[in-house]
């Protein structure tokens, strides 16, 4: 494995994404962000990540606990800080900013 | 046909009579005002009146204050949340929005916001709904065009959910709310404002829109107290009050005399004046005592003592008050003056007699609120207070003290006018001796006499002697005979 395939500041050894994605329902900008989320995770997170998926119109009571009101909201619970990254993550430049894998 | 716009009480006190029934059901509405103004107050008493009196359980949630703060913060006010949420009437939510953890990339809507509200007003059946400040959203997100979108959509998704609201907006310059939320809000907005002048606080509230209602479109003074929200209704007032027959007495016969042998008009306004230690309070202690002998409630507003020392000194003139305290039916409302200002005490007064029902009332003294306000605010307030008290039927005695370098006939606050009935009381010197002296100087639509009797306070009470004769009298210290 390259070790520099996630850039300057890619996973370290050992180091595992802990993201959440809140959508509310299968609607176009859902779909939109979880497929530019799996297409940036790919390319710099090499596989060590996990994504749950989480439908607010199923699972209403958890919007309290990560205070989501905005959808599709991504929450990056590891590595700390956690990050909130709102709308269909279709900025790539962005979204690395977010998961600090770019410096801001 | 068109469908008559449906009403939802408010409960707060004053404010149901302004706006001819309370908030427009199923709508939202907008009460805007500056920090501290006490649109959260006004909202949360919306919502606990709601669930107390109307069995309509509310929903608040708040983009600022946590639900442990708003506890803490309204228990002060007699509010007890934490009750009201275990019995499911209430449900606070403390929406928490960290803008520096938040990034945006590309589009978004609210929806995460209505899936939450909607699990929580569904969870308790909310048919009341406070949102304290959805302004927040506006600091907290960056594309100002989707959060108009959003709240205008939040706006009609909950009118479709047939909730009534209360969205609370800050005050911009020259706004009525900072980010022009009134534009959303097409039934109702209310301003609430808060001066300070004189290290006075008044607080006035003024409806701006209330479509398809008549409304006042009055500035409304309005309290905040332990007791909650209260509104002065004014413009509901004026000359339209009854005029009753009926004669309330002094409790002193020979006053009685004086007019007719039956006393003054129920609900009429009587005022006593006189210069100091004259006997004013005594004459008016003894009518709230005849009233309460006669099983009627009576409230006494005293802006110079206390209630204690009004039953003590009344006690010395043989007038026992205690007693009727102790039986409820007296209520001693004692304040100094300088606690609040003209409109503030107003409304409290007014609130008073509302709650307490009284059939007499005393003002004891106006003189003393001068203090506080010039003689056109006095006079303005005086008015409105016995509007309120006639159109309740209230019989009201108001004592004026005269200072000694004014003709005596005339009050210190020129309200004369606004009374229905004046006695002066002055003191006279009778063959050399000081003695006291009272008179009718107008009493309108009784016969009265024109006497001036000599009145004596001893341990017995009050006595009204024989009428003292015009030759053997003279005005005390004025240089003028009767």
């Amino acid at each position: 494995m390259n070790e520099d395939a996630g850039g300057p500041n890619g996973p370290g050894p050992g180091e595992v994404w802990k993201l959440k994605l809140y959508i509310a329902g299968q609607t176009p900008r859902s779909v939109a962000a979880l497929r530019n989320l799996r297409r940036i995770a790919e390319d710099h997170l090499c596989g060590r990540y996990q994504v749950e998926v989480i439908d607010l119109l199923e699972n209403p009571q958890l919007a309290k606990g990560d205070q989501i009101l905005a959808v599709p909201t991504l929450v990056k619970d590891l590595p700390l800080p956690v990050r909130k990254i709102i709308g269909d993550l279709s900025n790539t430049e962005k979204v690395l900013v977010g998961l600090d894998l770019r410096p801001a | 046909m068109a469908e008559a716009l449906q009403k939802v009480p408010t409960g707060i006190h004053g404010f149901d009579e302004v706006t001819g029934g309370g908030l427009p059901k199923g709508r939202v509405s907008l009460v805007a005002g500056s920090a501290g103004s006490g649109k959260t107050v006004f909202a949360m008493s919306f919502l606990v009146n709601g669930a107390e009196q109307y069995g309509e359980p509310g929903l608040f949630v708040s983009f600022e204050e946590s639900s442990e703060d708003l506890e803490v913060n309204f228990a002060s006010q007699g509010f007890d949340l934490q009750a009201l949420e275990e019995q499911g009437l209430v449900e606070l939510d403390h929406i928490r929005i960290e803008r520096s953890e938040m990034e945006e990339t590309g589009e978004y809507d609210l929806e995460g916001l209505f899936v939450r509200l909607g699990a929580e007003i569904d969870a308790i059946g909310a048919k009341r709904v406070v949102l304290d400040t959805i302004e927040v959203l506006f600091s907290a997100f960056n594309d100002e065009v989707i959060i108009r979108a959003e709240i205008k959509r939040l706006f009609r998704w909950l009118a479709d959910r047939g909730v009534t609201a209360i969205v609370t907006g800050e005050s911009g310059q020259g706004e009525i709310t900072r980010h022009g939320l009134e534009e959303y809000v097409a039934d109702f907005v209310v301003v609430l404002n808060h001066l300070v002048s004189d290290e006075t606080a008044t607080r006035r509230l003024r409806i701006v829109k209330y479509r398809g209602s008549a409304h006042g479109t009055n500035e409304y003074s309005f309290l905040i107290d332990e007791k909650g929200v209260s509104v002065l209704p004014i413009s509901s007032l004026g000359l339209r009050h009854s005029a009753p027959t009926r004669r309330v007495s002094w409790g002193i016969d020979a006053l009685d005399e004086m007019f007719g042998g039956e006393g003054v008009y129920q609900g009429s306004s009587v005022l006593i004046s006189g210069t100091a230690g004259t006997g004013k309070s005594t004459i008016a202690a003894g009518f709230v005592d005849a009233a309460c002998r006669r099983g009627e409630k009576a409230l006494y507003f005293a802006f110079e003592e206390s209630p204690q020392q009004i039953v003590r000194n009344m006690r010395s003139v043989g007038i026992d008050l205690q007693r009727w305290l102790d039986s409820g039916l007296l209520r001693i409302h004692a304040e100094r003056p300088q606690n609040a200002g003209l409109e503030m005490h107003l409304v409290r007064m007014n609130r008073e007699v509302d709650e307490f029902g009284p059939s007499v009332a005393v003002v004891d003294p106006i003189t003393n609120l001068t203090s506080i306000g010039t003689y056109s605010t006095i006079r303005g307030m005086l008015t409105r207070m016995i509007d309120a008290l006639k159109s309740r039927e209230v019989t009201t005695v108001f004592t004026s003290l005269t200072s000694g370098n004014e003709r005596l006939e005339t009050t210190d606050v020129g309200v004369s006018s606004l009374m229905d009935t004046w006695l002066l009381v002055r003191n006279l010197e009778v063959d050399g001796r000081r003695t006291r002296g009272v008179y009718v100087l107008k009493s309108r639509g009784t016969a009265h006499s024109n006497e001036v009797r000599e009145f004596r306070l001893s341990a017995d009470g009050i006595e009204l002697a024989e009428s003292v004769p015009a030759a053997r009298a003279f005005g005390s210290g004025m240089g003028q005979t009767v």
